[in-house]
C-alpha cells in the first residue's frame, strides 16, 4: 500500500514538474532570456508520466519536437535542460542542440528529434539492436498525430511488427499536426485504426488522466519485454499553448481550449488522490514547493552557466579514429 | 599474390567483420539467399543466418533508420541500399538524423553505422539506376565517403568502414564487380583520408574515382607510348579528402585534370579545384580541368549514354590540351 502510496506521488510530481518547468521556460521565452524556439508540452503531461511510469532506467525512448516532457518523465535533469534551452556549454548538449534537441543517453533519451517522425525509425533500430542482444530493453517511440501521416511511420510499423521488436508507438494526437486540424490532414479519427494494417494491436486511451495511460501502456511494454512485439498506441490529448511559442493560433477558437481545461490532467489526478484519500493536501503542497526551488535552482544554474566557447562549434562532428 | 574481383573483395571485408565481431550484421533489399541485386553478399545468409544478414522490406527509410537507431545502440550494422539512386529516399535518416546524431547531441552518441551502395552507369538501366551522387554528401558534414577503384582498396577501405565509429556510406561502382587485382589473403585495412597514386608522373595530375581510375590508367598507359607522363592520383575517400597527396603531386607537375562519373555542375571535381586554386594556385602552369558526366540525369540508349559519360578519347584529349597550354 505504502508503495502504490509512493508510486502515484511520483506520478503527480513528475507531472507537476513538466508542467512547472514549461511554465518557466515559455516565461523566459517571452522575457527574451532563451534564444531559438519553443513548443511547450502543457496538457500534456499525463502521456509522458503514465508511459515512462512503466519504464525502467536504461528503456529507450525517442522524443519530438515537444519533447521536454518526456525528457522530465524520463528522468532527466532539470539544470542541464534548463541550461540547454540556455545555450550554455553545461547543457545537455553544449549548446549545439536546445529545446529540440535534448538527449541523454545515460539514461535512454535518445533525443528530441527536430523532425516530425524521424524519431521513428530509429526507435525501431533501438528495439532491433535490444531484440538483437536479447538485453531486455523496450523502447517507447513518441509521436504526435502529424507524423503518423509520415512514410518512415509506414515503413517502421511494418518492419517491428514483421520482426516482433520490443517496441512501443505512443502517438501523442493533440489534434492538430502544427496547425493544421486532424480532419484537414487524415481521413481518420482514429490513429490507432492504422495498427490492423500492420497485423499489432491499437489501444485507444485517454491521454489526459495519467492512470489509464499508465495501464495501457504498462500492458504493452510488457508484451514488448516478453517479446510478443509492438504495439501502437494512441493517447488523446491537447496542448494549452500554441504549436510554437507565438503561434497565433487562427485555427483553433479560445472556447476550445478553454474546454479541454477543464479536463486537465493534473487537477483531474490531484483531485483523484485527495478524495480517496491517498495523499492529503499538506503533502501534495509540500511536494510542489520542492519542485519550485528545483526549477529556481536549474534557473540559477543556467544563468549563471558559461556559455559554450565560439571554437567549440567546430567539436563532436567525428568520432576521433586512428585513420 | 592471388587475384580475385572488386566483388569478392567486398565480399570477403564483409565475411572477416562478421566472424570477428558478433555486434556486425547486414541489412537490406534481397541481400538474404539471393545475395543482393549484384550478388555481393552471395553465401553470407548460409554461413551466418537470418539474424546477421537479414533481408528487409523494400522500405529506405526503415533499413537506414532502423541500422542507425541500431547503432546508436551499440551494434556494427552495414546496410546495402541497392542503387545510390535510392540514398535521398532514406535522405532525412541518413543527413539529418546519422550524419547530425552526434554534433546536435554535444558529442554523446556513437554511429558506427555502414552504408554500402552502388553507383555508377554504363549498363543502360537509365536515370533511376545510374547516378553517380556522391556529392550530395560530400556536402553534409557528419558523413565519411568511401570510393574504391580496385579488389584491393575495396576490402581494406570497407574494412576500416566497418571499424570507424562514424557514419560511413561505401559506394561500389557496379562496372568494377567483376574487375580483378591482387588481394591478400589476411585481414588488413586502409586508412580513410590517404590518396593513393595509382601511377607516377611529370606532366599531367589526373584525379580519378570508382571505373573512371581504370579509364584513366589505360589512358596513360597509351600516352606513356606518346611521350606524356601522366600522374594518376586516386583520393580513395572523399571525406576525409587527402589533399596533401594532391598539392605534392601539383608542385611536380602543375598541370591538374580530375575525371568523375558524378555530373559537373558541383561535383567533387568542384571542390578539389577549388581547393587547388586556394592553396597551390602558385604551383599551377594552366587552369584545372574538370571533365565530368553531363549535367543531364543518365539516358538509357546506349549512344546517349556513352555521350553524357566521360570517354577514355575524352580524357586523352583533356590531358593533350592541357600539355599544350
Amino acid at each position: 500500500m505504502e508503495n502504490k502510496r509512493n508510486f502515484l506521488a511520483g506520478l503527480y510530481a513528475s507531472m507537476y514538474k513538466i508542467r512547472r518547468f514549461e511554465q518557466e521556460a515559455v516565461k523566459l521565452f517571452h522575457n527574451k532570456e532563451l534564444p531559438g524556439w519553443l513548443h511547450s508540452y502543457i496538457g500534456e503531461e499525463a502521456v509522458a508520466v503514465g508511459v515512462c511510469a512503466s519504464l525502467n532506467r536504461d528503456d529507450y525512448i525517442t522524443s519530438t519536437h515537444r519533447g521536454h516532457g518526456h525528457c522530465i518523465a524520463k528522468g532527466a535533469d532539470l539544470k542541464r535542460m534548463m541550461a540547454e534551452l540556455y545555450g550554455k556549454e553545461t547543457g545537455y548538449c553544449k549548446g549545439k542542440g536546445g529545446s529540440m534537441h535534448i538527449a541523454d543517453f545515460s539514461i535512454g533519451i535518445l533525443g528530441a528529434n527536430g523532425i516530425v517522425g524521424g524519431g521513428i525509425p530509429i526507435a525501431t533500430g533501438t528495439a532491433l539492436a535490444s531484440q538483437y542482444l536479447e538485453d531486455g530493453r523496450v523502447t517507447v517511440c513518441f509521436f504526435g498525430d502529424g507524423a503518423s501521416n509520415q512514410g518512415g511511420f509506414h515503413e517502421s510499423l511494418n518492419l517491428a511488427s514483421l520482426w516482433k521488436l520490443p517496441v512501443v508507438y505512443v502517438c501523442e494526437n493533440n489534434l492538430y499536426a502544427e496547425t493544421t486540424p486532424q480532419a484537414d490532414h487524415q481521413p481518420i479519427r482514429d490513429i490507432a485504426d492504422r495498427a490492423k494494417s500492420y497485423n499489432m494491436p491499437g489501444v485507444i486511451i485517454d491521454g489526459n488522466d495519467v492512470l489509464a495511460v499508465y495501464e495501457e501502456t504498462n500492458k504493452a511494454v510488457e508484451r514488448a519485454r516478453a517479446g510478443r512485439g509492438p504495439t501502437l498506441v494512441e493517447c488523446k490529448t491537447y496542448r494549452y499553448r500554441g504549436h510554437w511559442e507565438g503561434d497565433p493560433e487562427v485555427y483553433r477558437t479560445k472556447e476550445e481550449v478553454k474546454e479541454w481545461k477543464k479536463r486537465d490532467p493534473l487537477k483531474k489526478f490531484k483531485k483523484y488522490l485527495l478524495e480517496n484519500d491517498i495523499i492529503q493536501s499538506k503533502e501534495i503542497s509540500f511536494v510542489e514547493k520542492k519542485i519550485e526551488d528545483e526549477i529556481k535552482d536549474a534557473v540559477k544554474y543556467a544563468q549563471a552557466s558559461p556559455p559554450p566557447r565560439p571554437e567549440s562549434a567546430l567539436e563532436d562532428l567525428y568520432v576521433e579514429q586512428g585513420g | 599474390m592471388r587475384e580475385i574481383t572488386f566483388r569478392e573483395a567486398i565480399r570477403e571485408a564483409l565475411d572477416e567483420a562478421l566472424r570477428s565481431d558478433a555486434k556486425v550484421f547486414l541489412m537490406g533489399e534481397d541481400i538474404g539467399p539471393l545475395g543482393g541485386a549484384f550478388t555481393v553478399t552471395k553465401g553470407l545468409f548460409d554461413k551466418y543466418g537470418r539474424k546477421r544478414v537479414r533481408n528487409t522490406p523494400i522500405s529506405e527509410v526503415a533499413i537506414v533508420g532502423a541500422a542507425t537507431g541500431a547503432a546508436m545502440a551499440g551494434l556494427r550494422p552495414i546496410t546495402e541500399i541497392m542503387f545510390c539512386d535510392f540514398l535521398p529516399l532514406a535522405g532525412d535518416q541518413i543527413i539529418n538524423q546519422a550524419a547530425k546524431m552526434r554534433y546536435m547531441f554535444g558529442g554523446q552518441v556513437k554511429v558506427p553505422l555502414t552504408i554500402r551502395t552502388i553507383l555508377g552507369a554504363g549498363l543502360s538501366a537509365a536515370a533511376h539506376h545510374s547516378q553517380s551522387n556522391e556529392a550530395l554528401f560530400m556536402h553534409t558534414p557528419g558523413l565519411k565517403l568511401v570510393i574504391p577503384s580496385t579488389p584491393y582498396d575495396a576490402k581494406g577501405l570497407l574494412k576500416t568502414a566497418i571499424l570507424d565509429d562514424n557514419p560511413v556510406i561505401y559506394f561500389e561502382h557496379r562496372c568494377l564487380y567483376d574487375s580483378k587485382g591482387p588481394v591478400p589473403e589476411n585481414s588488413y585495412s586502409i586508412s580513410f583520408g590517404r590518396a593513393d597514386v595509382k601511377k607516377e608522373g611529370r606532366d599531367v595530375t589526373l584525379i580519378a574515382t570508382a571505373e573512371m581510375v581504370i579509364k584513366s590508367l589505360s589512358v596513360a598507359e597509351e600516352l606513356e607510348q606518346e611521350g606524356i607522363s601522366v600522374e594518376v592520383i586516386d583520393p580513395r575517400t572523399l571525406n576525409p579528402l587527402d589533399m596533401e597527396t594532391i598539392y605534392e603531386s601539383v608542385k611536380k607537375t602543375g598541370r591538374v585534370l580530375i575525371v568523375h562519373e558524378a555530373v559537373l555542375t558541383c561535383g567533387p571535381g568542384a571542390e578539389i579545384a577549388a581547393r587547388i586554386s586556394e592553396e597551390a594556385f602558385d604551383y599551377l602552369d594552366a587552369p584545372v580541368k574538370r571533365l565530368a558526366t553531363k549535367d543531364v540525369p543518365i539516358p538509357m540508349a546506349p549512344v546517349l549514354e556513352d555521350f553524357v559519360i566521360p570517354q577514355k578519347e575524352d580524357i586523352k584529349i583533356a590531358i593533350k590540351s592541357l600539355r599544350n597550354f
